[in-house]
């Protein structure tokens, strides 16, 4: 098992590394110019702004400095707020982003796992039908309506009521956080549902449910016992790329509710070329979501007993 | 067994959300209310987080906005937005040389008081290049400037001395009419040397590394997510400053998330309203107003000698059939922007009235037998059968594209020319339109300062902005007429000699100049929106008794 896991942590480093190398490359053949701003700057200013960024040094050796800074765990200033360091802006915003993110996530896998087992359970009559023609709308539908569209509904709300009971936006409290969750797990929480469907009806059909009826077991027993441990696996594979899915995909969100959350400055320093953010927050996240992924088929191993993972090579 | 099970799911539930809750970053709460009656304070939305607030090299709007509350210059504007002494008492402004005598009283947040050294430190720190200040070509105002901000002399001989610590003089290398007006700008703020030599690069990152002189001082300032302004205890005209605290407690670029704060009592005002937030506003019957911010918008033609665009009558025919006043009526539709009719807009000020009613700006006529018959000559003085497509770039907002997309569709059905539209991002636009890679850009001009001349050299062929490369010997001495003297009669009447030249020579298409729908609570009155600095600025803000 330690073997195991030291080998996927290292080909997780080489993915990180790739990941790192694919976007600097990517990043700087992308065109436009990250020092330029509306009002031109003198040749002067510019030239000190070159030298600030070390971007006055050839290519291989831009990606040499900045290797070994990361290594050592330095992301560089922001060119944008131009005396914030990378890791300030992720180590001060990704824990807003983890929160709303999990909380988020919680909904989805709560009510995905909810709602499939009971539209399996109903299958083909109406509280199926109904589930699933609500799950098609959610995953078709952008989050940026669903965003717009929860803000107007808390904003009735409120005035239905009198006064502020929900607050339309901002962050800090439980009650900030309610609206934008359900908004931002929505779609995961659609996802969920169907692929919980199908996992359950796949395994209804299996010999040891048969068996089980046939022992005369309880049929609740028989649902949570049976059918429904054995439905969930899939569900948990997916969990791991689907919070840092979540917790990345949140910039719409964010946006809406004035969350500060660091999926905005992920997606702002794209259109603004800002490259030691981009770089930081995408090295960041490649990296959270690589050993998310790890950490799921770790834990696979002990929900399912069946495929531990290291009698698997014995 | 089932509940055994849902028991330990629950448990787990539980703490879980306990571990969720108690993670929660201390972002702290928002305020709850727009107005706080009790506590004198208001709430407002900031769109984005402040870049960086420190005045040597602040850009972005929102730092100004900050910035102009925290901090006070030489010169600044009162209740009325007038020209009036900041931390300077009195003044004299001569052809060659500015002296100001500072205030006593002015002080710094920490009590110590404003000095004319903080003046003249602050002031070789924006034209020292190694601070890559993007304002530093301001600093060209005074002797030496140029070489200093060329890096070819040391900083310390920028032609700017403090006599005394209450007294300032610089010496100014033409006579600017605008100098007072121009020292009301950020870059020309105080900085305080002790303090921002201890701080190093840490200075006016956070709450504790800054120190104001201003009306307010920044007490929290939460990255992302939130600001606070306190009332300066140590304002020289504290009593003139009504608000106790100003609480920016959101920070989004969504308008119509602005809007939905401000119907939910969140927030003084919604501004930037965009045409869904306007239309919210209209539904919901807000009480609108309207400002213009004081930008203009038109399209710059490339005059480089390898672009078709170089020639003159080809440009003519595009002026005789582009009108304005259909684009920003039936294209945009939004109230608050008016047509663009020249490179100075409406609101700038003349020697009595305005400058437009004084020098009127020429009138285009709408003429498509003219612009063909332009058009033909054109062909013939290129020496080509056809004209090839001509490019036009653009951003790649939908409103952009709405408006270009009008332009192409006007080109090809007056003149049966072919433009492209070439859409880029934000930087790639720039970058293109730095490298002179286009025949045609969308650009737009906003004001620095209140006097003309922020842009009137726009186009003179110094002028690093000029990135259509115009070039023209008639409207260079004009601008140079402009600023040989302080007559502003003599000035004004070079601005409208520049106003033909860019008309007769079509250097520019006009396009529109730019207003907005905005709300604001009508318990609160003095908010100043202004054209130039920070907009909008609350310093005079105050809550109106009860009726």
């Amino acid at each position: 098992m330690i073997s195991y896991i030291a080998k996927r942590l290292l080909s997780g480093l080489v993915t990180v590394w790739f990941i790192a190398t694919a976007t600097f490359l990517g990043m700087h053949a992308v065109p436009g110019d990250p020092l330029l701003n509306d009002k031109a700057v003198t040749p002067e200013v510019r030239a000190s702004l070159e030298a600030a960024y070390g971007l006055d040094k050839p290519l291989p050796q831009q990606y040499v400095i900045y290797l070994s800074n990361m290594l050592q765990g330095d992301f560089g200033i922001s060119f944008t707020q131009k005396n914030r360091r990378v890791n300030d802006i992720i180590r001060d915003h990704f824990p807003v982003s983890a929160m709303l993110g999990l909380l988020a996530l919680t909904i989805a896998a709560l009510g995905g796992i909810t709602w499939g087992a009971i539209t399996a359970l109903y299958r083909d009559r109406l509280p199926d039908v109904l589930i699933m023609l609500l799950v098609v709308f959610a995953v078709s539908v952008p989050s940026f309506v669903f965003a717009a569209l929860g803000q107007l509904v808390v904003l009735k709300f409120n005035q239905l009521i009198g006064h502020s009971v929900i607050p339309v936006a901002g962050w800090g409290t439980f009650k900030h956080m309610l609206m934008p969750s359900l908004v931002l797990g929505l779609g995961t929480m659609a996802y969920l549902t169907r692929l919980m469907r199908s996992s359950m009806l796949e395994v209804a059909d299996t010999d040891y449910i048969r068996t089980a009826r046939a022992k005369g077991l309880s049929a609740p027993r028989i649902f949570f016992k049976h059918q429904l441990r054995n439905a969930i696996l899939p569900v948990i594979t997916v969990l791991g790329p689907a919070i840092a899915a979540i917790t990345t995909g949140g910039f719409v969100v964010e946006l809406v509710f004035a969350i500060p959350g660091l999926g905005r400055y992920f997606v702002q320093a794209v259109q603004q070329l800002d490259y030691t953010v981009i770089m930081g927050t995408t090295v960041f996240y490649g990296a959270f979501l690589v050993f998310m992924v790890i950490a799921v088929d770790i834990i696979y191993g002990f929900v399912d007993p069946r495929i531990r993972v290291d009698k698997v090579g014995a | 067994m089932i509940t055994r099970h849902l028991n330990r799911t629950i448990r787990a539930l539980a703490l879980c959300s306990m571990v969720v809750l108690a993670a929660s970053p201390g972002s702290g709460v928002a305020q709850d209310i727009a107005v706080d009656r009790a506590r004198n304070e208001i709430s407002i939305v900031m769109t984005e987080e402040p870049q960086w607030l420190n005045t040597v090299r602040a850009t972005d709007a929102v730092s100004f906005i900050v910035l102009d509350h925290i901090t006070e210059g030489l010169m600044s504007y009162d209740q009325q937005n007038r020209l009036t002494g900041g931390v300077a008492e009195r003044w004299e402004l001569t052809d060659t040389r500015a002296t100001f005598w500072l205030r006593r009283d002015a002080r710094w947040s920490d009590g110590k008081p404003v000095t004319a050294h903080d003046f003249v430190f602050a002031w070789q720190q924006v034209a020292d290049p190694r601070n890559a200040a993007e304002y530093s070509f301001f600093m060209r105002a005074f002797t030496n400037g140029e070489q200093i901000t060329q890096g070819k002399l040391d900083p310390t001989l920028l032609g700017v001395r403090a006599l005394d610590d209450y007294t300032l003089e610089a010496d100014l290398t033409q006579p600017t009419a605008y100098f007072l007006e121009l020292v009301t700008f950020i870059s020309f703020r105080p900085v305080r040397e002790d303090f921002y030599r201890a701080q190093g690069q840490a200075y006016a990152a956070d709450v504790q590394n800054m120190i104001s002189n201003g009306p307010f001082t920044l007490t929290k300032w939460v990255h992302g997510a939130e600001l606070r302004m306190e009332k300066n205890p140590h304002y020289w005209n504290r009593d003139a400053i009504h608000l106790s605290a100003i609480n920016v407690p959101y920070i989004t670029s969504d308008a119509n998330a602005r809007m939905n704060l401000y119907m939910d009592n969140k927030i003084v005002m919604a501004t930037g309203l965009d045409s869904s937030a306007t239309k919210t506003a209209m539904y919901n019957r807000q009480k609108m107003l309207s400002f213009s911010d004081g930008t203009v918008f038109f399209i710059e033609f490339n005059h480089r000698p390898d672009r078709l665009t170089r020639n003159l009558n080809l440009r003519r025919a595009m002026q005789a059939v582009f009108d304005a006043a259909e684009l920003t009526y039936k294209v945009i539709g939004l109230p608050g922007n008016i047509p663009g009719v020249s490179l100075f807009p409406v609101w700038l000020d003349g020697t009595e009235k305005k400058l437009s009613e004084e020098f009127p700006p020429p009138v285009v006529e709408i003429d498509a037998d003219k612009a063909r018959e332009y058009l033909e000559l054109a062909r013939q003085e290129l020496g080509i059968d056809e004209f090839p497509p001509l490019s036009l770039l653009l951003s790649d907002t939908p409103s952009s594209i709405k408006q270009a997309e009008y332009f192409q569709n006007v080109m090809a059905r007056e003149l049966g020319l072919q433009v492209i539209l070439d859409r880029q991002i934000f930087k790639q636009r720039l970058a293109k339109m730095t490298a002179g890679d286009f025949d045609m850009v969308a650009a737009g001009w906003g004001p620095d300062y209140n006097d003309p001349m922020t842009f009137a050299d726009l186009f003179a062929s110094w002028n690093l902005n000029n990135r259509g490369r115009y070039v023209s010997e008639v409207y260079d001495n004009h601008v140079k007429r402009a600023q040989s003297t302080t007559n502003t009669r003599i000035r004004n009447r070079a601005f409208g000699d520049l106003a033909q030249v860019i008309h007769d020579d079509v250097v520019i298409l006009p396009q529109y100049e730019r207003g907005y729908i905005y709300v604001q609570d009508a318990r609160v009155d003095g908010v100043r929106r202004r054209r130039f600095g920070g907009d909008p600025n609350y310093n005079y803000a105050f809550i109106k008794p009860e009726s």
